[in-house]
C-alpha cells in the first residue's frame, strides 16, 4: 500500500463457486486504494473474468465480503448496488458496447443517465469527458464512423464521465491492434496520472507492466506481483 | 420529469432501432384498433342518424288496434266514433281512423293477383294525412267532396307495385279494389314511421260504404299527443277505445319500433366489437413476440446498462416504455384509418358524419393496455437478466 486513505474497493475471502460445482475464486483478499493503478494479470480460465465481476457488483460472492464506497455489498438490495455502481464504478469493456445509432457525445452521456445526473447537464460533462480522451473533435460521430482506437476510447470517456472512484477495465486492450493498443494503455496512464484510480484485467504481461501494482491470478488464487512504480514498458 | 422524458427517449430509439420490424408488429395493433373505432364509430354516426330521423318524425305518434282474442277471430273492430272519443282526451292535438276493407287490389282485370297481394285497401277520411304527418308526392289527397266519388290514394309502395307512380287528371288511370273500378287521384310519399300506409291504397269512407261493404266501423285510430304527454296518453288509450274489454286494445308507438330495429343492429355490431377485441389480442401478441426477441437481441446492451448503473427497475421500464410506445404508434395508425373509415361509411350513407371521441379514447387507451400488457412479460424477463450472462454475450 503506497497510501493511507480508506481503500476504494476491499475484497476479504471471496469465494466464487459457479451453478454446477465450479469453482472460480477460492478465498480472494485485495485492497484497491485510492490511487491505485492495478493490473489483474491471468491467462484464461483463471477466474479473472469472475473477479471483476465480483470487483464491479455485477455478481454477487458464494462466501466473503465484498466492500465497495465504504459498503458492504452483501447487504445491499438490488437498487442500492445499482446505484452504487452507477456513481462509483466506471466500466470499460473489451468491445466498446457503443450504441451504433448514438452520436460520441451521447454515447459518453449514457454513462451519466443511472447517476442522477440531469439530462441538460450531461452534454456538457460528456463534452469534457471526450475532451480527456483526445476525441472532442469526433463529438458528433456516429460509432461506424470511428476507428477502434477511437470507439474504445469513447467507452473510456463513458467511463469516466461521471467520475468515478475506480475504473474497471476488462482487456481493454485484446480487441485492437499493438500500436492502437499501446495509445489506449497510454490514455490510461494519462488518466491515472490526472488522479482516477484503475484496475485493469488482462492476460497480457506486457500490458500490466504498463501499470504500478500487479496481481496475478491462477486457478482462482490472487498472488501480489509488484508493487511500486511501473515497469519498464514492453 | 427528467426520468419520464429519459424513459420516453430510450423507448423511442428502442423502437426506431429496427423500423421494419416496429412497423410490422404495429400493424397488428393498428388493424385491432381500426376495427374497433370503426364497430363504434359506426353506430355513432347511425344513432346521430336515428336522432335526426326522429326529430323530423316526432315520436309522439301512437297507433291503437284490436288485438284480437287470438282464436283465430278475424280482430275485432272499433267504434265508428273512435277518433271523436280520443281527439276529447285532453293531451291528443290529432286523431284519425282508418279500417282495413279487407279486400283485394289489382292493377287490372288481367293482372295477376299475386304481385299486388301485399296491398291493403284502408277507408280513411280527408284529415288522415294530418296526424301521419303524409304528404302527396303527386296528384291530390281525398277532400270532401271527393271522398265519395269512387276515388283512390296509392301508398308509395303500393303506388309502385300497381304501376301508377304519377297522376295525370287529364287521362286519370284506374285500378280494381275489390269489385269496384276506382280512380286513382294522388299517390302518397313514404311514411316511415308508419310503413304499413305506403304499402296501402286509400279510399273515402263514402266510398267504402257504397261501394266495398264498409260498415264504417274502423280497425286502427292514429294518435298524435303533446310530446311529454305520449305515455299518459297511451295508458287511457285503451279504455277510451274500447271499454268492454280494454285489455284486447294494443297500443303501439312506432318510434320504438324504429329504436328497437337500431337496437338490434347494435347487438350485431357488438359481434364486430369481439371481433375488434381478438383482432387487438392478436396485435398484442405480436408486439409481445417483437419484444421478446428484441430481449433476446439486446442483452449485451442490458449488461451494459446494468454496469452502467441501471437498476431492475430501469430496465423493466425502458422495455415496457418501448412496448407501449410501439403499440401506441400502431393504436394511432389504426385510430385515423378507423376514423377515416367510419366518416367515409357514414357519408356513403347520407348518415351525419360523427367524430366519435369515445372511439379516439378507445383507441388510445386500448393501445396503451394492449402494449403494456404485452410489454410486461419481456420486461420483466430482461429485468431478471444477471448483468455477468447479459455481458458474456
Amino acid at each position: 500500500m503506497t497510501t493511507v486513505s480508506p481503500p476504494v474497493l476491499r475484497l476479504e475471502a471471496v469465494r466464487r463457486v459457479h451453478p454446477g460445482g465450479v469453482v472460480a475464486l477460492r478465498g480472494v483478499s485485495l485492497e484497491v486504494a485510492a490511487g491505485d493503478d492495478l493490473a489483474i494479470v491471468g491467462p484464461s480460465g483463471s477466474g479473472k473474468s469472475t473477479l471483476l465481476h465480483l470487483m464491479g457488483t455485477l455478481d454477487r460472492p458464494t462466501s466473503g465480503i465484498v466492500h465497495l464506497g465504504g459498503h458492504d455489498t452483501a447487504g445491499l438490495r438490488d437498487a442500492e448496488l445499482s446505484r452504487l455502481r452507477a456513481r462509483q464504478l466506471g466500466f470499460v469493456f473489451q468491445h466498446s458496447h457503443l450504441a451504433e445509432r448514438l452520436d460520441a457525445v451521447a454515447n459518453v452521456a449514457t454513462g451519466l443517465l443511472y447517476a442522477g445526473v440531469p439530462r441538460r447537464r450531461r452534454r456538457a460533462r460528456a463534452l469534457e469527458a471526450l475532451d480527456r480522451v483526445g476525441l472532442a473533435h469526433r463529438a458528433g460521430h456516429l460509432p461506424g464512423q470511428l476507428s477502434g482506437g477511437e470507439r474504445q476510447r469513447v467507452g473510456i470517456a463513458r467511463a469516466l464521465v461521471n467520475e468515478p472512484a475506480l475504473v474497471l477495465a476488462d482487456e481493454p486492450t485484446g480487441a485492437l491492434d499493438q500500436a492502437t493498443g499501446r495509445q489506449v494503455l497510454d490514455l490510461f496512464r494519462e488518466v491515472h496520472a490526472q488522479g482516477t484510480t484503475i484496475a485493469l484485467i488482462t492476460h497480457d504481461p506486457g500490458v500490466a507492466a504498463v501499470f504500478s501494482r500487479r496481481v496475478e491470478i491462477r486457478d482462482g488464487v490472487l498472488t501480489e506481483v509488484a508493487t511500486g512504480v511501473a515497469g519498464a514498458r514492453a | 420529469m427528467s426520468a419520464l422524458v429519459d424513459a420516453l427517449v430510450l423507448g423511442w430509439h428502442g423502437v426506431t432501432g429496427r423500423p421494419g420490424r416496429a412497423v410490422l408488429s404495429a400493424l397488428g395493433i393498428a388493424l385491432g384498433i381500426a376495427t374497433l373505432v370503426l364497430v363504434t364509430g359506426i353506430p355513432a354516426s347511425g344513432q346521430a342518424d336515428l336522432e335526426r330521423r326522429l326529430d323530423d318524425l316526432g315520436t309522439n305518434l301512437l297507433v291503437a288496434q284490436p288485438t284480437g282474442t287470438g282464436s283465430g277471430q278475424p280482430p275485432s273492430t272499433l267504434d265508428p266514433a273512435a277518433a271523436a272519443s280520443v281527439r276529447r282526451i285532453g293531451p291528443v292535438e290529432e286523431a284519425t281512423a282508418v279500417a282495413n276493407l279487407n279486400v283485394r287490389v289489382l292493377r287490372d282485370d288481367l293482372a295477376d293477383p299475386n304481385t299486388t297481394a301485399g296491398i291493403t285497401a284502408l277507408a280513411a277520411g280527408p284529415d288522415l294525412l294530418g296526424p301521419l304527418d303524409a304528404r302527396v308526392a303527386d296528384g291530390v289527397f281525398l277532400t270532401d267532396a271527393t271522398e265519395h266519388l269512387g276515388a283512390v290514394v296509392l301508398g308509395a309502395s303500393a303506388a309502385e307495385w300497381l304501376g301508377v307512380t304519377s297522376v295525370d287528371l287529364q287521362q286519370p288511370r284506374r285500378i280494381k279494389v275489390g269489385p269496384a273500378w276506382l280512380t286513382v287521384v294522388g299517390v302518397l310519399a313514404p311514411t316511415p314511421l308508419t310503413p304499413e300506409l305506403d304499402q296501402s291504397v286509400v279510399v273515402g269512407w263514402g266510398t267504402a260504404r257504397a261501394e266495398l261493404g264498409s260498415d264504417g266501423r274502423p280497425t286502427v285510430v292514429y294518435v298524435r299527443a303533446v310530446e311529454s304527454q305520449v305515455e299518459a296518453v297511451r295508458a287511457v288509450l285503451p279504455a277510451t277505445l274500447d271499454p268492454a274489454t280494454p285489455g284486447l286494445l294494443g297500443v303501439s308507438r312506432p318510434s320504438d319500433v324504429l329504436t328497437a330495429k337500431r337496437a338490434t343492429q347494435g347487438t350485431f355490431s357488438g359481434l364486430f366489437l369481439g371481433l375488434a377485441a381478438v383482432a387487438l389480442a392478436v396485435g398484442g401478441v405480436g408486439v409481445a413476440n417483437t419484444m421478446i426477441v428484441s430481449v433476446l437481441e439486446r442483452r449485451r446492451e442490458i449488461g451494459l446498462r446494468r454496469a452502467l448503473g441501471a437498476t431492475r427497475r430501469d430496465v423493466r421500464r425502458q422495455f415496457l416504455v418501448e412496448a407501449v410506445l410501439l403499440s401506441l404508434l400502431g393504436g394511432a395508425a389504426g385510430t385515423l384509418v378507423g376514423l377515416a373509415g367510419s366518416l367515409g361509411w357514414a357519408v356513403s350513407r347520407g348518415w351525419p358524419a360523427v367524430v366519435s371521441l369515445q372511439a379516439v379514447a378507445a383507441g388510445v387507451v386500448g393501445a396503451v393496455v394492449v402494449g403494456a400488457l404485452a410489454g410486461l412479460y419481456p420486461a420483466v424477463r430482461a429485468s431478471r437478466l444477471a448483468p455477468t450472462e447479459a455481458l458474456a454475450v
